[in-house]
Formats: structure tokens, C-alpha cells, sequence
């Protein structure tokens, strides 16, 4: 009995199940839905999200608050410098990508430097970041054309490239690995739930506190500037505001796979399970004939009774 | 905490009983300096005319920023405000067009107003405080439901609001615009929650939840009204953004609630809760329209004004946190 309570507690194997479910539905609503080719259409649009969420995921992790709102400017910037870096041409994606990675380091940086140096909250440095990036994306797109992306780029994300899978497939898995060993053999993964459970304590036993949560913010724009590239890929070429749509899905994507915000626990693997989650539900939603404002609430309310399966509080007790 | 530079006491010690006292101080003074800038680049928006303007504009925000300020008293945050201001905004004018516009039309579209926005915050607060979802993604999710909702009662934007709802709103009473009435009823009323039990339990509650729970105060009851009031208020927002705009738009809102946290932050309340002050929250709405306007009057070419005002109103946030924090030390 204690087994299954265990199973029904493991945000992952809910995911997994409501996933499946969610696929089941998705092909009785509409046949062809649960198709293979859907489920990979399905699992490119997650794996951009799920991108963004990892950055997002080690910056929850690291606690302290911590939260990235300006993961959405940060997807759109760099979805228009690597359209300008490459202008359509496969010898101009070295560049880009090295322009992408900066872009999001740098902003990264500067948000990380405000946390702790400043000692500003995270949620209102990132949201005053995302006002400046937002800012920003209207005066670069005054001033140079919005750039299309090479054809090579393309490919990557929206092609077969290995065993039928998608460039971009194969990179969020190995993203997925990487963050699951970083998070569970390295010194720097442990030292990420050190601080996001106990800062003082974790300060006390020599964990460079400051450096590792700008380090935290730095991964999370890199990581945003990555999906801003592959974003590119998928759609041809930047247009405004791309990336807005991920900043509050991030973090959703991230509660729904079992890391509290409150950080110091959960991980990465969870919170692709929740990305794919997410991306199955809208998906759904778009199929049904109904309205657009009918979609919406159904869409609130079902996150609504995600989140109810975990990502709740302790009760008060006296 | 962990990294805290050593304090220096002292001479500080005397503006830290002042800003311990007035801990919306640091936004005045920015507040000020705005004025006086705005004053050096366009002697004309320092004019009664402009400034009325500015007020009336932004009273929807001041408003909504209000309605923020309840909840994170208590440690909470509603990324809601914003769709509950749109669907109120949808609501009345529906229901002002269907009751025909007249003067006792629209009392009865306010009243509903005030109600469904009630009904939003009631049911953030269920969301949040009963259910124990965490506020950031549970008001977000309620967001999208409420929009929603606003997408069906008007599905696209532009219905007009009755003449007499918005000359009213824009107009004048006894020579004193009418705007100025309003941010009289809305001093008042503040000066009244202020000494209310909820604002008290509010801040107790966000001070510390264990504590106040053991102290047996009903956290979840307290939790619950503070989303109800910021229901409320923000429906209030709405009325404002009515008399404004004079038309509906089921998504006029959105743009506004994360406007409403900055403003919060920057008037001097603590985001962790516990300490707070709805007068900075209205003072710093007014610093975001002047840092809107200063960069346009200053000249600013077109493109580059967002930039401008994101850099500015990050500083302002920057500002603010760092003196207000050396004041409550």
C-alpha cells in the first residue's frame, strides 16, 4: 500500500501518466492525434519549453526565491541576433550560436549580479530585466531586419536526423542527461540544493553562495538563448515577441514536474515530463472545436488540478 | 543572511526611524525628483491640466497596485489583477449597454462589478489559501480563466461605454475633476483599512505564518480576504480603465499586473510579506506614468522610449530596495 501511495507522490510518474491519458483522449477526440508524426511535432514545440524550463529549473532550485522572468526577452533577443548573426546562411551559425550564448550569458550576468550583489529579489529583478529586454527588442527591431534563419538551422529542428528523431530532439535529451548528472554527481549539483535548502547553512560549510547563483542566472539566459536559437529554426524567421510566450509556462513546467518554488529539491527530469505535459494539454485544447475563450478556461482550470496532484503547501500545524 | 555586508549604525540611524515610520519616504523622494525633471523638460506638465491627466490615466494602476499591496502583506503575490480588471472592465460594459445606459444602468453594472471581482478573489484565495497551491503559478492559472471568461462575455475589444459613464469619469464637479473626487474616496477608504483588523492580520499572517497560526489567528480566513480586498480594488481598477478608455477589451488588463508588482516593490513593501505600505504602492504608480512621461518629454526618439523606461523604472526598483532596506536595518 505504502508502494503505491510512493508512485502516486512521484510527480514524474504522474506526468508519465497523465501524458499517456492525455494522449488517449487527445486520439479519441480527434484519430491521428497520438500519430507518430504528431507526437513528434508535439515533442519538437516541448522541447523549446523544455529548454527554457531548465535554465528556469536551476534557478528555482537554487532557492532563495529564486525565479526567472525574463526568460521570455531573453528567447526573443536572441531569436533576432542569431537571425542577423546567420541571415540565412549555414556559415553564419558559428557565430550565431556564440552571439546567442553571449546574449543570454550577459543578461544572465547582470540579472545574477542584481540578486546578489544588489540583493535584489529575483522576481523583481527579472522583471525589471524583462521591462529593459522588452525595450530593447523594439529598438533592435527598428534598426535592423528581423533575419531568417539558415537552412541548415532549419533541419536541425524540424527534420529527421538520427533514428528519425529531430536535431533538436536529440540535443533536449542531451540536455536532459547532462542536467540529470550535473544535478546528481557533481559537486556543483549538490551544492545547488545546499543553497536552495539551507543558504546560511551552506554558506557556513564554504559553498561560494554568491558565485553560484550568478552562475544559476547566467545557465538560465544561456539556456533561454539556446531555445531563442532553436526557436528560429522552427519558425524561419524571429518575429516579435517570440519568446513571451514562456516565461510564466517555464515555470509551470517546472511545478508540474515536482520542483517546489521554493527550491532545494525536485529536478530536471520531472519537469520534461512536465513540459511535454503542457505542450499535449494546449494541443488538445487547439483540436476540440470551441472557442477561443472557452479553450482558455478550460486550459486554467485543468492547470488548476494539475498543480492539485502536488506542488501543494504543508498544512499549519500547531 | 548568508552574505551580509557588515552594517554600519549611526548617523543612519535617525533616517532609519523615518523611513521605519514613513517607509514609503524613498518613493516620495523619487516622486519628487520626477516632478521636477518632468517640470525642466515640459514646464507644461506641471500644469493643473497635465497633471490631472497623469492622475486620471493612472489611477487605474494606483488602484491595482492597492489591490497587489493587500495580498503580499500576507507573502502572497495575484498575477491575476490584471484579468480580473479586464473582466470586470468586459462585465459592466456589457451590462451597461444592455441596461441602456442611463444613469441608474450603470450604478447596477458597478455593483455587479464590484461582486464578480469579489467572486475572482474569492476564488484566488480558495486556490491559494485553502487548496495550498503556490500563489505565483495557481494566480496565473486562475488568469488564464479569467481572461477567459472576459473572451466570452466580449470576445474581441471595442464596444463603448455609455456617454454618461465616461464624460462623467473625465469630467468636472463643482470646477474639481472628477478624478480628484475619486482619489479622495480612495485616501479615505485607505486611511480606513489601514486601521483595519484585516490589514493587521494580513501583515501578521505574512510576518509569520507558524506564528500567527499558533497566536490563532484563522490564517486561511485572513489569506482568503486579503484576495477578496484585492478582488475588490481591482475591480475598482477596472471602473477606472472604463471611465478612460470608454470601450471594453477582454484583454486590456494583462499588460498592467506585472506593473502592479513593480509598483508594490517600489513604494517599499516587502515582497517576503509582513511589512508593507499601500500609501508607497500608489505613489509609485504615479512614478511609473512620470517615468513614462519624462521620456517622452525628454525627447526621446519613438523607438527607443520602452528601452528608456524599462532601464528607468528598473533603476527606480534598484533604488527603492536598496534605501529602504538600509532603512529597516
Amino acid at each position: 500500500m505504502s508502494r503505491v501511495i510512493d508512485v502516486i507522490k512521484n510527480p514524474l510518474a504522474v506526468a508519465l501518466a497523465l501524458i499517456v491519458a492525455l494522449l488517449l483522449l487527445g486520439n479519441a477526440l480527434s484519430p491521428g492525434f497520438a500519430s507518430g508524426q504528431q507526437i513528434l511535432r508535439l515533442l519538437i514545440v516541448a522541447a523549446l519549453l523544455g529548454i527554457v524550463a531548465a535554465g528556469q529549473n536551476l534557478v528555482i532550485l537554487g532557492g532563495r526565491e529564486g525565479i526567472d522572468l525574463s526568460v521570455g526577452g531573453v528567447v526573443s533577443l536572441s531569436a533576432i541576433v542569431a537571425g542577423n548573426a546567420m541571415n540565412g546562411m549555414d556559415g553564419g551559425i558559428p557565430l550565431a550560436i556564440l552571439a546567442c550564448i553571449a546574449t543570454g550569458a550577459l543578461f544572465g550576468l547582470l540579472n545574477g549580479l542584481g540578486v546578489t550583489l544588489l540583493r535584489i529579489p529575483p522576481l523583481v529583478m527579472t522583471l525589471g530585466m524583462l521591462g529593459v529586454l522588452q525595450g530593447l527588442l523594439v529598438v533592435v527591431r527598428q534598426g535592423i531586419p528581423s533575419g531568417r534563419a539558415a537552412p541548415a538551422l532549419s533541419e536541425f529542428v524540424t527534420r529527421p536526423f538520427l533514428f528519425g528523431l529531430p536535431g533538436i530532439l536529440w540535443l533536449w535529451v542531451a540536455i536532459g542527461l547532462l542536467m540529470a548528472f550535473i544535478l546528481s554527481r557533481t559537486v556543483f549539483g549538490h551544492r545547488i540544493y545546499a543553497i536552495g535548502s539551507n543558504e546560511q547553512a551552506a554558506f557556513m560549510a564554504g559553498v561560494p553562495v554568491r558565485r553560484m547563483r550568478v552562475l544559476l542566472f547566467m545557465l538560465s539566459g544561456v539556456f533561454s538563448a539556446i531555445a531563442g536559437l532553436c526557436l528560429l529554426g522552427y519558425s524561419g524567421s524571429s518575429f516579435a515577441n517570440v519568446g513571451e510566450q514562456y516565461m510564466l509556462p517555464s515555470i509551470i513546467a517546472v511545478v508540474l514536474g515536482g520542483t517546489p518554488l521554493a527550491g532545494g529539491k525536485g529536478g530536471y527530469t520531472g519537469t520534461m515530463a512536465g513540459a511535454v505535459l503542457l505542450v499535449i494539454l494546449q494541443s488538445i485544447l487547439t483540436t476540440i472545436n470551441i472557442e477561443e475563450s472557452g479553450r482558455q478556461m478550460v486550459f486554467g482550470a485543468t492547470l488548476l488540478v494539475l498543480m492539485l496532484f502536488y506542488g501543494r503547501g504543508r498544512g499549519l500545524r500547531a | 543572511m548568508a552574505n551580509a555586508s557588515p552594517v554600519t549604525m549611526g548617523n543612519q540611524s535617525r533616517f532609519g526611524a523615518l523611513l521605519g515610520r514613513f517607509p514609503f519616504l524613498p518613493a516620495l523622494i523619487i516622486l519628487i525628483v520626477l516632478l521636477v525633471l518632468n517640470g525642466l523638460f515640459e514646464p507644461n506638465s506641471l500644469s493643473f491640466r497635465s497633471l490631472t491627466g497623469l492622475v486620471r490615466t493612472y489611477m487605474a494602476l494606483m488602484l491595482l497596485a492597492v489591490a497587489q499591496t493587500y495580498v503580499v502583506y500576507a507573502a502572497d503575490i495575484d498575477l491575476s489583477v490584471g484579468a480580473i480588471a479586464s473582466l470586470v472592465n468586459v462585465t459592466i460594459i456589457v451590462l451597461m449597454q444592455h441596461l441602456g445606459g442611463g444613469g441608474l444602468s450603470v450604478m447596477a453594472a458597478l455593483g455587479v462589478g464590484v461582486l464578480v471581482g469579489l467572486a475572482c478573489g474569492l476564488v484566488n484565495g480558495l486556490v491559494v489559501a485553502a487548496l495550498r497551491l503556490q500563489a505565483i503559478v495557481a494566480t496565473f492559472a486562475t488568469s488564464i480563466f479569467f481572461t477567459g471568461l472576459a473572451l466570452t462575455i466580449l470576445p474581441v475589444a471595442g464596444m463603448p461605454a455609455p456617454a454618461a459613464f465616461w464624460r462623467t469619469y473625465g469630467g468636472s464637479f463643482l470646477g474639481i475633476p472628477f478624478v480628484f473626487y475619486c482619489a479622495a474616496g480612495l485616501a479615505i477608504l485607505l486611511y480606513l483599512l489601514a486601521r483595519s483588523r484585516l490589514a493587521t492580520q494580513l501583515l501578521a499572517v505574512g510576518d509569520g505564518q507558524q506564528a500567527a497560526f499558533q497566536s490563532g489567528l484563522p490564517v486561511t480566513a485572513i489569506r482568503i480576504g486579503g484576495y477578496a480586498l484585492c478582488g475588490v480594488f481591482a475591480a475598482l481598477a477596472a471602473f477606472c480603465i472604463t471611465g478612460d478608455t470608454a470601450s471594453g477589451d477582454p484583454l486590456v488588463g494583462a499588460k498592467m499586473t506585472l506593473f502592479s508588482v513593480a509598483a508594490v516593490v517600489l513604494g517599499g513593501s516587502a515582497l517576503s510579506g509582513g511589512f508593507g505600505t499601500v500609501v508607497g504602492s500608489v505613489i509609485a504608480a504615479l512614478i511609473i506614468g512620470l517615468i513614462n512621461a519624462l521620456v517622452f518629454f525628454a525627447g526621446t526618439p519613438s523607438h527607443w522610449q520602452n528601452f528608456v523606461q524599462g532601464l528607468a523604472i528598473l533603476a527606480a526598483l534598484m533604488v527603492g530596495i536598496l534605501v529602504s532596506r538600509r532603512g529597516r536595518r
